[in-house]
C-alpha cells in the first residue's frame, strides 16, 4: 500500500446478475472486450460457460494420466521385484518368474487408480491453489450469494484493461443487477 | 460442447420440445435457495426428537463392538464360532455382506454420473456417506478375523525383520489392496462433490466455530467457473476412475472363493454374481435409509417418487441376475458332470444342515423383489421398504449360504462339520449396525445429505439456454414457503 490516499486498492469489481442465460451472455460480451483477469462465480458450474468464458479445456486430465502410470508401475516394480527377485513365493503350483504376471494384475490395478485418485485431488488443490482461508472477495457480501442463488461475475483491477469508470459501465450494460467494488484486504 | 453455445431463440429447447415428458427431479417449481435452505436447514436446525431415538441406541450398540473387540483380543479368536472345516464364520460373511452394501454409493456417483443419469444428484451424497461407514464396517472384520490383531501391518508390503514378502499371487492380498483403494478412493470421490456445499454452509454459518471448520474443509472454495472447470474435469475422472474400480472390488472378494478348488465356490460366475448381489444390497440400503430420511427431512420434492421408482428398477434387474445366477450355479453342478460340484449342491439345498437359509435366501432375493414389476408397487413406499427389507436379509443369507454351507460339506464326510455363531459374533454383528447407524446418523446432523450444488445444476433454469426463467421466477414468487 503506497500510503498517499486513506482509502485501501480495489481488488477489483464485482457484479450480480439475476439469471444463469444473464451471466452466460454478459460473460461472452466480458470476454470479447478482452478481459483477461476475470472469473464467474455461480452456485453450480454452468454448462457452456468455459465456452462464453474463452477458457480450454483443463489439463488435469494430463497430471492424472501420470499419476496413473507411476501408479501401475510401482505395482509391477513391487510384485516383481518381491516375487521373482527378492522372495520367491513357490506356492499353489504357481510359477515366479515371467509367467506369473498374470497374478499381478489386480495390485497393478488397484494401484494404477489409487495414485490416479491421489493425482485428482492433488492436481485440482494445485491448479486451483487451495486452500485459500482468505480471500478479498469473501468481505463482499454480494459475492457470497454465489453459494446460495447469486450469479456473481468479477473483475480483477489487476487486469491491465481495467478502469473504476469504464468497467463498471461495462458491467452495468451487460445487464449486472448490483455492481459492487472489492478492497483489497491489506 | 459447441451445440450448447448456440442461442436458442430459434430453436425449440428441449425441454420443451413435443412427445413423452420426462418427469421433473424437482417438483414444485422449487428455486435455488429454497434447496440451499431446505438441505442446510438440516444440519443448521435442532434435531427431531426421533434422531436422538435412534442415535442414543446406536452408540450403545457401537460401544458393544468395541467390548466385543476388546474381549476378543484379550482372549483370543476362540470366543467365536468358528471351527474346523468351517474356519470362515461369520467374519467373513459379515465382511462380504457389508462390502456389497458399500457398493452402491460408488456406484450411482461414477457409473449413473458417466451415464448421464441426472437423478443421481438426489441420492450420490448420502449414498457415498452409506458406502464409506459400510467399508468401515467390513474392514473391522478381516482385520481381526487374521487372530492376531497387531500383527495386521504384515499385510503391507514393507520391509521387515523377517524379509518375509506377502505372496502377490494370493487372492486375499488383492482383496486388501482392492478393498484399501476402494474406501481410500471413495473418500476421496465423496469429499471433492463436498467442497462446494461445505462453501454453501460456511457461508451461513452464524457461529464461530462452525465458520472456521466448514470454512476449513471448504479450502477457501469461490465457485468461479476457472475453478469448476478443473473441478468438473477432476469429477469426471474421478468417476471414470471409480467406474472399473468398484465392479473390481466385489470381483476380487469374489476371488477369495472363486480361486480355490473347494466345491461350491470354484466357479467363473462369481464375479458378475458377486458385482450384480452387491448392487442390488447397496440399493436396498440406500432406500432402507433413504425412505426415513426423506419424510423426516421433509426432502419430498427433491427425493421424488420418481427417484425411488427408478432404483427399485435397479433393485429388480440386478435381483434378477441374482437369480440367474443361482439357476446357473445348478445348471453348471449337473452340467459339468462334476460329482463333488452336484453333490456341494445337492447337500446345499436339498439334504444338508442349512436348507433353510438357502430357502429363505432364494425368496428375499429373487422372488421378493418381482413386485416391483407393478408401476404401483415401485411407488408405494411401505410396500418398497417392506421389499428392501428382505433384500437386505436376502443378501446376508446368501453370503452365510455359500460361506456356510460349502465349508460344512467338504470332499470327505469324515470331515463334516457344523457352525453356529457364539454370543460374541452376535453381539458384534450388532455392534457393527450400531456403528454403522451412528455414523449416518452424525453423517445428517453435520454435512448436507443431498448434494446441494448437484441439484441446483437440474433446476430447469439452471441450463443457461432455458427461455423461460423469467416465467418461472414470476410463478415461484411468495410460494417458496
Amino acid at each position: 500500500m503506497k500510503g498517499t490516499t486513506n482509502s485501501k486498492p480495489a481488488y477489483g469489481y464485482v457484479a450480480e446478475f439475476e439469471s444463469a442465460s444473464a451471466i452466460y451472455h454478459a460473460a461472452e460480451k466480458v470476454r470479447d472486450a478482452g478481459f483477461k483477469r476475470w472469473d464467474v462465480h455461480t452456485p453450480y458450474p454452468i454448462h457452456g460457460m468455459d465456452h462464453a468464458m474463452g477458457l480450454k479445456k483443463s489439463w488435469l486430465s494430463a497430471l492424472v494420466l501420470a499419476g496413473g502410470a507411476t501408479g501401475g508401475l510401482t505395482a509391477l516394480f513391487l510384485q516383481f521385484f518381491t516375487q521373482v527377485t527378492l522372495y520367491p513365493t513357490v506356492v499353489q503350483g504357481k510359477p515366479t518368474d515371467f509367467s506369473t504376471l498374470p497374478a499381478f494384475f489386480p495390485v497393478i490395478f488397484e494401484l494404477t487408480i489409487l495414485i490416479a485418485a491421489f493425482a485428482v485431488l492433488g492436481g485440482l488443490l494445485v491448479i486451483l491453489m487451495l486452500p485459500r482461508l482468505n480471500h478479498p472477495l469473501f468481505n463482499s457480501k454480494t459475492f457470497l450469494k454465489f453459494s446460495d442463488d447469486g450469479f456473481i461475475m468479477s473483475i480483477e483491477a489487476r487486469d491491465p484493461k481495467f478502469s473504476r469508470e469504464k468497467t463498471k459501465e461495462l458491467l452495468e450494460s451487460v445487464g449486472a443487477k448490483v455492481v459492487e467494488l472489492v478492497e483489497e484486504e491489506v | 460442447m459447441a451445440k450448447g453455445t448456440t442461442d436458442s431463440n430459434q430453436t425449440v429447447h428441449p425441454s420443451e420440445a413435443p412427445g413423452v415428458k420426462r418427469e421433473s427431479l424437482i417438483l414444485n417449481n422449487r428455486s435455488m435457495s429454497w434447496i440451499t435452505d431446505r438441505i442446510c436447514g438440516i444440519v443448521e436446525n435442532r434435531q427431531p426428537f426421533i434422531w436422538w431415538v435412534l442415535f442414543v441406541p446406536a452408540v450403545l450398540l457401537a460401544a458393544c463392538l468395541g467390548y466385543t473387540l476388546v474381549y476378543l483380543v484379550s482372549t483370543g479368536v476362540g470366543v467365536w464360532g468358528n471351527n474346523q472345516p468351517v474356519a470362515w464364520g461369520w467374519a467373513i460373511v459379515n465382511f462380504v455382506f457389508w462390502i456389497g452394501i458399500g457398493h452402491a454409493g460408488t456406484l450411482i456417483s461414477a457409473i449413473l454420473f458417466l451415464t448421464r443419469q441426472k437423478w443421481r444428484t438426489s441420492v450420490n451424497r448420502a449414498a457415498e456417506a452409506m458406502t464409506l461407514f459400510a467399508v468401515v464396517c467390513a474392514g473391522i472384520y478381516p482385520g481381526f478375523h487374521v487372530g492376531r490383531f497387531w500383527m495386521v501391518w504384515f499385510l503391507a508390503p514393507v520391509p521387515n525383520s523377517n524379509e518375509i514378502w506377502q505372496n502377490f499371487k494370493s487372492p486375499l492380498l488383492w482383496d486388501v489392496f482392492a478393498v484399501s483403494t476402494y474406501f481410500t478412493v471413495s473418500v476421496i470421490f465423496w469429499y471433492i462433490g463436498l467442497i462446494p456445499d461445505l462453501a454453501t454452509l460456511r457461508d451461513r454459518a452464524t457461529s464461530k466455530v462452525r465458520k472456521f471448520l466448514y470454512g476449513l474443509f471448504a479450502l477457501g472454495w469461490r465457485g468461479g467457473n476457472r475453478a469448476w472447470k478443473h473441478y468438473e474435469m477432476g469429477y469426471l475422472l474421478l468417476a471414470a476412475l471409480s467406474t472399473p474400480l468398484v465392479l473390481s472390488v466385489h470381483s476380487v472378494v469374489s476371488f477369495d472363493f472363486a480361486t480355490s478348488i473347494v466345491p461350491g465356490w470354484h466357479t467363473t460366475i462369481f464375479p458378475p454374481y458377486f458385482v450384480a448381489g452387491a448392487v442390488f444390497g447397496g440399493f436396498a440400503m440406500v432406500l432402507t435409509l433413504m425412505i426415513p430420511v426423506r419424510s423426516l427431512y421433509g426432502l419430498q420434492d427433491m427425493f421424488t417418487l420418481k427417484h425411488i421408482d427408478n432404483m427399485a428398477k435397479i433393485i429388480l434387474l440386478t435381483g434378477t441376475i441374482v437369480g440367474y445366477a443361482y439357476i446357473m450355479e445348478l445348471f453348471m453342478a449337473y452340467f459339468s458332470g462334476s460329482k463333488y460340484e452336484g453333490d456341494a449342491f445337492y447337500l446345499r439345498i436339498v439334504n444338508g444342515p442349512y436348507t433353510w437359509a438357502y430357502f429363505c435366501m432364494f425368496f428375499c432375493n429373487v422372488i421378493a423383489p418381482q413386485i416391483f414389476w407393478f408401476d404401483k408397487a415401485r411407488r408405494t413406499l411401505w410396500l418398497v421398504f417392506i421389499v428392501v427389507m428382505f433384500v437386505n436379509a436376502g443378501m446376508w443369507f446368501e453370503r452365510f449360504v455359500i460361506i456356510t454351507t460349502t465349508l460344512a460339506r467338504d470332499f470327505l464326510p469324515g470331515q463334516w462339520g457344523y457352525y453356529s455363531p457364539t454370543w460374541v459374533e452376535w453381539l458384534m454383528f450388532a455392534g457393527t449396525f450400531g456403528l454403522f447407524m451412528s455414523l449416518f446418523l452424525l453423517f445428517i446432523r453435520f454435512l448436507p445429505v443431498i448434494a446441494i450444488s448437484e441439484v441446483k445444476g437440474v433446476l430447469p433454469e439452471s441450463d443457461a439456454h432455458y427461455p423461460d426463467w423469467q416465467k418461472l421466477k414470476k410463478g415461484r414468487a411468495g410460494a417458496d414457503a
